[in-house]
C-alpha cells in the first residue's frame, strides 16, 4: 500500500518530535537551565536556534520543553478520552435520565470557556504536573463525551447491539465489544485533534503563567519569556512558536491519514 | 417487423471500483446485451440484485450513475445512436423522448414544492407545453391514474399524500411530456403489498391508454408478467433469456429462468395442533410517550417445533409483537407464557434460560452482525455465554453449526463484509441456533434477499426445524412465504389479529375483507391475473 506524501511527512515529523522528547537528556547539547551564551544571540553554529533572554540555549530548551509539553498533552488527552468515551458510550447505551443528567452536566461545563475554568481552578490548587494534567484532561473530556455519545448513538440502534442485549450481555460487553470497535476510527481522528488542543492549551496556560513553572521549560512558557525580544527584532520567541505549529500540523496529518484509512477498512464505518 | 423505438446492440457498460489498499479495478456491469423495444410495447427487465437491470434502464437515456461508463455497443433511440451524443443533444432528449420513474418516489420529490409544479416542470422547461396546457394534461393524467380529487391533487405537497399516490404522481410526471419511452425502475417495490397492485394496475392502464413504450424493471417475475409484452432475463450483466411474456412464464428454456419461475414452490405439510410452547394472551402494548395502542388484545399460541406466521402490511404491529415477546417493549396488559413459565414483561427480569431459549433473527443481516467481529466470534459468543465453552471446544461447535447451515470450512475467520447476502443471513441463523433455543423469532428474514436466495433460506429453516425441533414465529408480509412454511397463521391489521388458526383454515374461504385483500394482493405468475383481481376486490388498501 502506498502512503500519501502528507502522511509520510506527518509520520516523519511526529516521530522526530517524539524521539527528541523521549531522549531529550541524551540529545540536548546544553543543560536546560544554565546560561551558556549572551542574551538573545542569533542562530549560529554553536547555538543552532540562538539563545534566550538570559543566554540559555534555545534548541536545548526546546527539546526539554517538548518532553514536558508532549508528556502533559498526551497524558491529559488519554485521560480525556478514557473518561469522555466511557461516559459518552454509557450515556448512549443507557439513555433516559442517565443520559440526561450526564449530557446536561457536560453542557454546563462547556458553557463556560475552558480557559476561564482552568484559570480559576489552577489559581486555587497547587501548581504541579498532576494537577495540570487532571484539569486539562477533565475539561477536554467534555468534548470527547459529546463526540463519543453521538457516535455511539448511531451504533446503539444497530440490530447487533439489540441482539447482544437480548442475549443478556452486560453493559460492559456492549460498550467494549460491540460499540467501541465500531467507534474507534472517528475517535482516533479526534484524538489527534484533541492532543493538539491540549498542547495549545498548556502553552496558553504557561504563557499566562499558570502552566508549567520555571525552571522547567515548556514551549508556551518559552514564548512568554522571549516575547519582549520581538520588539527588538530577535527571533527567540519565534522558535518555540514554530515548534508548536509544526507539531500541530504534523499530528493532524497523521490523524487525517488514520481516518481516511480506517474508515475504508473491512466493515469500517463510512465510505 | 416494425422499426424498434429503442434498440441496444451489444451494449457494454463498465465502472471502476476502488477497493481500499488495492489498485483500482475495472468492472464490467453489462456485457454484450442486445434487445429492442417497439413503439407502444413494454419490455420487462428482470434479474436479481447486481444483474444490471437499472444500469441498462438508465442507459436507455444514455445515462450512467456516478462513475458508470457506457463503453461499447449502440444505443439506438428513434433511429440515432445516443451513446455517442453530445451533452446538449442528451439534455434535449431526456425528459422529452425518454422519462424515468424511480423506485422511491418519496425520495425523488422535492418536499418544498407543490406536486403540480414538479409534475409539469419538464414539459414546460422543454417548451413542449405552456403552463396551462401542462396543468390540464396533468389533471387528465391524475384522473387516468385514479388519484383522488384530480382537480386539486396537484395543489398538495408530497408529504400530504400516501406512498402509493406519490408513486402515481411520479408516473404522471413521466407521462406529462408525452414521451416515446418511460423507464419504470422498480416502481412498486417499496410499496406495501396491498398498495402495490393498485399502483401497478394504474401504471398499466396509463401505459395502455397513452400508448407509450416502456422499460419495466423489477426483481419480481410475477409483477412483470402483468405489464410486459416481452421479458429479458438478466444475470450478472449478461442476457440469460429473452422472449414473450407467455413464453418466459409458461415455457422457460434456460435453467436460471426455470428456477425463477418455480421459486415459490416449497411444499410444506401442516403439522397437527399440540400444547403450546409460547402463549401470548390478551397482549396490549404502546410505545412510551404515545397515546396509541400498537397492539390491541393480541392472543396467539405456538406449538413446539411448529411455525406460526404473523402476516400483515407495514404498521400492522407485527414487529411490535416480536418486541413484546422478546421483552424489549413491556406490554401494558396481558401475559406471555413460554415453555411453561410466565415470562417477565421486561427484559431485565428474565432468566438466562429464558433469554437462551428465545432467539431472534433479523431482516437486515448486515446490521444484525457486528462488522468488526469474525463469523467465529459472532456464532461463538452465545456458545461461550450460555454454555461456557471455550477454545477448541467452542471452535468445534462453531464449525458444526457452520456445517448445519451448509457453509462448511473456510468461513470461520471471515468478516461479515466478506459474505454474500444469503450467507450473512445463514450466519445469523447459526448464531440463533447456537443457543439451542426452543423458539426463534424470524422478523422478515427473507424480504431483503433475492428470490432464489430467499428460497434457499426458507428450505434451510424448514430442515433445521425438522432436526432441532425448534419453533418459529415467522413475521412476514409475503403470503407466498407463509404458504411455504407456516403451520398456523395470524393475520394482523392495525394492531389486531383479524384472522387466526391453522394454515388450511386461514387460507380457505370465506375470508374476511382484509384477508381477502391481502391474499389477492400477492401477484400470481399468470398473465391477466391483475385485471381479474382488481375487478374482484372487496375493500381498498389502507395505504392508498
Amino acid at each position: 500500500m502506498r502512503l500519501p506524501f502528507s502522511a509520510i511527512l506527518g509520520i516523519f515529523l511526529t516521530s522526530s518530535f517524539l524521539f527528541l522528547a523521549v531522549f531529550a537528556q541524551l540529545l540536548a547539547p546544553y543543560p536546560i537551565d544554565s546560561a551558556v551564551g549572551g542574551v538573545w544571540e542569533a542562530p549560529s553554529a554553536t547555538h543552532w536556534l540562538g539563545t534566550d533572554t538570559i543566554g540559555r540555549d534555545i534548541f536545548s530548551r526546546l527539546i526539554y520543553g517538548g518532553q514536558i509539553t508532549i508528556f502533559v498533552a498526551l497524558a491529559s488527552s488519554i485521560l480525556a478520552f478514557s473518561t469522555g468515551a466511557f461516559f459518552g458510550f454509557m450515556a448512549a447505551v443507557k439513555g433516559g435520565w442517565v443520559d440526561q443528567i450526564m449530557s446536561r452536566f457536560v453542557d454546563l461545563v462547556m458553557a463556560i470557556p475552558s480557559l476561564i475554568v482552568a484559570l480559576v481552578i489552577l489559581s486555587v490548587l497547587p501548581l504541579n504536573l498532576t494537577v495540570l494534567i487532571l484539569v486539562i484532561g477533565l475539561l477536554d473530556s467534555t468534548r470527547v463525551f459529546r463526540l463519543s455519545r453521538a457516535v455511539a448513538m448511531d451504533i446503539a440502534v444497530m440490530d447487533y447491539v439489540e441482539a447482544a442485549k437480548l442475549r443478556g450481555e452486560k453493559q460492559t460487553w456492549v460498550i467494549f465489544r460491540e460499540i467501541l470497535p465500531n467507534a474507534l476510527s472517528p475517535l482516533v481522528a479526534e484524538f489527534g485533534l484533541r492532543f493538539i488542543f491540549a498542547v495549545l492549551f498548556i502553552s496558553t496556560l504557561s504563557f499566562l503563567g499558570l502552566g508549567i513553572q520555571p525552571p522547567l521549560a515548556d514551549w508556551g512558557g518559552m514564548v512568554k519569556e522571549n516575547k519582549d525580544g520581538l520588539i527588538y527584532g530577535k527571533s527567540a520567541a519565534l522558535m518555540p512558536a514554530l515548534a508548536i505549529a509544526a507539531l500541530a500540523i504534523s499530528v493532524n496529518l497523521v490523524a487525517d491519514w488514520v481516518l481516511s484509512r480506517t474508515t475504508s477498512l473491512k466493515g469500517g464505518r463510512g465510505a | 417487423m416494425p422499426e424498434p423505438l429503442l434498440e441496444f446492440t451489444d451494449l457494454r457498460i463498465e465502472a471502476t471500483s476502488y477497493p481500499p489498499g488495492e489498485a483500482p479495478k475495472n468492472l464490467v456491469l453489462v456485457d454484450g446485451v442486445s434487445v429492442g423495444v417497439e413503439k407502444g410495447k413494454v419490455l420487462g427487465l428482470i434479474g436479481e440484485s447486481g444483474a444490471g437491470k437499472s444500469t441498462i434502464g438508465l442507459a436507455a437515456m444514455a445515462f450512467g450513475r456516478g462513475g458508470v461508463r457506457l463503453t461499447g455497443g449502440v444505443i439506438s433511440l428513434n433511429g440515432r445512436d445516443i451513446r455517442v451524443s453530445d451533452p446538449a443533444a442528451l439534455r434535449a432528449l431526456r425528459g422529452r423522448e425518454v422519462t424515468y420513474v424511480s423506485q422511491s418516489a418519496a425520495a425523488s420529490f422535492n418536499p418544498a414544492k407543490r406536486l403540480m409544479d414538479q409534475v409539469i416542470e419538464t414539459s414546460v422547461s422543454h417548451g413542449l407545453l405552456t403552463k396551462a396546457e401542462a396543468e390540464a394534461r396533468a389533471v387528465d393524467l391524475f384522473r387516468q391514474l385514479g388519484l383522488p380529487n384530480p382537480d386539486s391533487f396537484g395543489q398538495r405537497y408530497p408529504h400530504q399524500v400516501s406512498g402509493g399516490q406519490l408513486q402515481r404522481a411520479m408516473t404522471a410526471m413521466a407521462l406529462c411530456p408525452k414521451p416515446d419511452l418511460v423507464i419504470f425502475d422498480e416502481p412498486t417495490t417499496a410499496l406495501d403489498v396491498t398498495t402495490q397492485i393498485e399502483v401497478l394496475a394504474a401504471i398499466k392502464k396509463a401505459i395502455v391508454e397513452t400508448g407509450v413504450a416502456a422499460l419495466y424493471i423489477t426483481h419480481d417475475l410475477a409483477v412483470v408478467a402483468q405489464v410486459a409484452d416481452h421479458i429479458l432475463v438478466l444475470r450478472g450483466g449478461k442476457k440469460v433469456e429473452y422472449g414473450t411474456t407467455q413464453q418466459i412464464i409458461n415455457d422457460p428454456r434456460e435453467g436460471y429462468t426455470k428456477a425463477l419461475v418455480s421459486v415459490r414452490s416449497i411444499e410444506h405439510a401442516e403439522k397437527v395442533q399440540a400444547a403450546p410452547v409460547l402463549s401470548v394472551a390478551n397482549v396490549t402494548a404502546r410505545y412510551r410517550g404515545t397515546q396509541f395502542d400498537v397492539l390491541k388484545n393480541v392472543t396467539v399460541d405456538l406449538a413446539p417445533g411448529q411455525t406460526l406466521a404473523v402476516v400483515g402490511e407495514s404498521g400492522s404491529g407485527k414487529s411490535t409483537l416480536a418486541r413484546v415477546i422478546t421483552g424489549l417493549l413491556p406490554p401494558t396488559q396481558g401475559r406471555i407464557t413460554f415453555a411453561g413459565r410466565t415470562l417477565s414483561a421486561a427484559l431485565e427480569g428474565r432468566s438466562k434460560d429464558d433469554l437462551r431459549e428465545l432467539q431472534m433473527i433479523y431482516q437486515m443481516a448486515d446490521t444484525a452482525m457486528n462488522p468488526r467481529q469474525t463469523v467465529g466470534t459472532i456464532i461463538g459468543r452465545p456458545i461461550e455465554f450460555y454454555f461456557g465453552l471455550k477454545g477448541e471446544a467452542k471452535r468445534k461447535r462453531v464449525q458444526d453449526l457452520l456445517d448445519q447451515i451448509e457453509m462448511g470450512k473456510g468461513y470461520i475467520d471471515r468478516y461479515p463484509a466478506e459474505l454474500s447476502g444469503g450467507q450473512k443471513q445463514r450466519v445469523c441463523i447459526a448464531r440463533a441456533l447456537a443457543a439451542q433455543p426452543k423458539l426463534i423469532i424470524c422478523d422478515e428474514v427473507t424480504s431483503a434477499l433475492d428470490p432464489l436466495v430467499a428460497d434457499g433460506i426458507l428450505k434451510l429453516l424448514l430442515n433445521l426445524q425438522a432436526e432441532a425441533k425448534v419453533a418459529y414465529l415467522f413475521i412476514t408480509h409475503d403470503i407466498a412465504t407463509v404458504r411455504a412454511i407456516a403451520d398456523r397463521i395470524a393475520v394482523m391489521f392495525k394492531g389486531q389479529v383479524v384472522r387466526y388458526g391453522q394454515k388450511s383454515d386461514v387460507l380457505t374461504p370465506p375470508f374476511d375483507d382484509y384477508t381477502d385483500l391481502l391474499l389477492s394482493s400477492v401477484p400470481e405468475l399468470r398473465v391477466g391475473w391483475l385485471e381479474e383481481v382488481i375487478a374482484g376486490r372487496k375493500m381498498d388498501s389502507a395505504g392508498n
